[in-house]
């Protein structure tokens, strides 16, 4: 099976993990471990100054055992997700950026316009941009025309479980796009990433559907199969569908009741 | 010793006049911490830190990478 390869760069995993609601950060790095996923996204923050340990992801995840994909999550704006890539640059010396910009807080759908500002701004500046957004194929084609090393459209809303919720649309995003198509968000369990990988795309970016598992250690094992259970389904083709059943076996040389 | 009042991570803090960003990181006890300034919306890159002195006002953030999906 082919590597996924984002900007030049191959990764042996279609699977990229978020890093955020672990019950602990040792069940966190067992749990990515058990993903398979060689890129972590990260989020950046104020450092506590009274407890600066405190939610430091470096001092459990390391650098060299993980490429940190920084995000821009929790801005709503072109301009405020523009200085927060620039901070993950700074923080992390890596020119790759998850780029979120919500549109609204309580379904964290994407300001699609200012993304795909932000998309162009970025990537003049040298980023390697992968931005999430929904799942729109006009959408989806502009952000490839600014630059786009991949685009992300959801399953269905950040956090929400709910699963691969309109599987024609992602299907049409992969067929027209040139850059990889990596499904961002929505993810539930292990079926949810099969079936979305066996839409044809790219890659799977999943966060809480590992992390807020009853057991995140095993439902990332479980993840890590299912991305690559679908990839190799969808490789495979699929039989046709039909309406009506034919029969396995064959209809001649059936031994008749005495 | 003559203080100065800046912000840091949004809180008000005083400090000696003339202090740079890399006393104040020594001060909080976060020299040589995987972390980003960025100084009234302007990052500070590392070769800088020990030049940039810090004048009464200024807004100075400290982050670093958490959790996130």
């Amino acid at each position: 099976m082919a590597p996924l390869e984002i900007a030049g760069r191959t990764f042996a995993s279609r699977l990229i993990v978020g890093t955020g609601k672990y019950p602990s950060p040792e069940i966190m790095l067992e749990a990515i471990r058990a993903s398979g996923a060689d890129m972590v996204t990260v989020a950046v923050r104020r450092v506590d100054i009274e407890n600066p340990d405190r939610d430091d992801i470096l001092r459990t995840l390391s650098p060299d055992e993980f490429s940190l994909l920084p995000n821009t999550a929790a801005c709503y704006s072109a301009e405020e997700a523009i200085r927060a890539a620039r901070l993950g640059r700074a923080a992390g010396m890596s020119d790759w950026v998850k780029l979120e910009v919500i549109g609204d807080a309580d379904t964290l759908l994407p300001h699609t316009e200012d993304l795909i500002e932000a998309t162009r701004v970025l990537v003049a500046e040298g980023f390697v941009v992968l931005p999430y957004t929904n799942d729109d194929l006009i959408t989806a084609l502009r952000l490839e025309e600014a630059g786009a090393a991949a685009v992300m459209p959801l399953a269905s809303p950040i956090g929400s479980g709910l699963g691969l919720l309109n599987p024609l649309n992602i299907r049409i995003i992969k067929s027209r796009l040139s850059v990889p198509v990596i499904v961002d968000a929505g993810v539930g369990t292990a079926s949810d990433a099969c079936a979305t990988m066996e839409q044809g795309v790219d890659g799977i970016l999943m966060n809480t559907a590992i992390a807020a598992a009853e057991d995140p250690v095993e439902m990332a094992g479980a993840m890590r199969l299912a991305v690559e259970a679908g990839r190799r389904a969808y490789l495979a083709g699929r039989m046709p569908r039909r309406e009506w059943a034919v029969p396995s076996s064959p209809l001649e040389g059936v031994s008749p009741p005495a | 010793m003559e203080t100065m009042q800046i912000q840091v991570n949004g809180r008000e803090r005083d400090v000696p006049a003339g202090t740079s960003v890399a006393t104040l990181l020594r001060d909080l006890g976060l020299d040589g911490r995987m972390l980003v300034v960025e100084l009234n919306r302007r990052i500070v890159r590392p070769p800088e830190i020990e030049s940039v002195q810090l004048e009464a006002g200024d807004r100075v953030e400290l982050v670093h990478f958490v959790g996130g999906g």
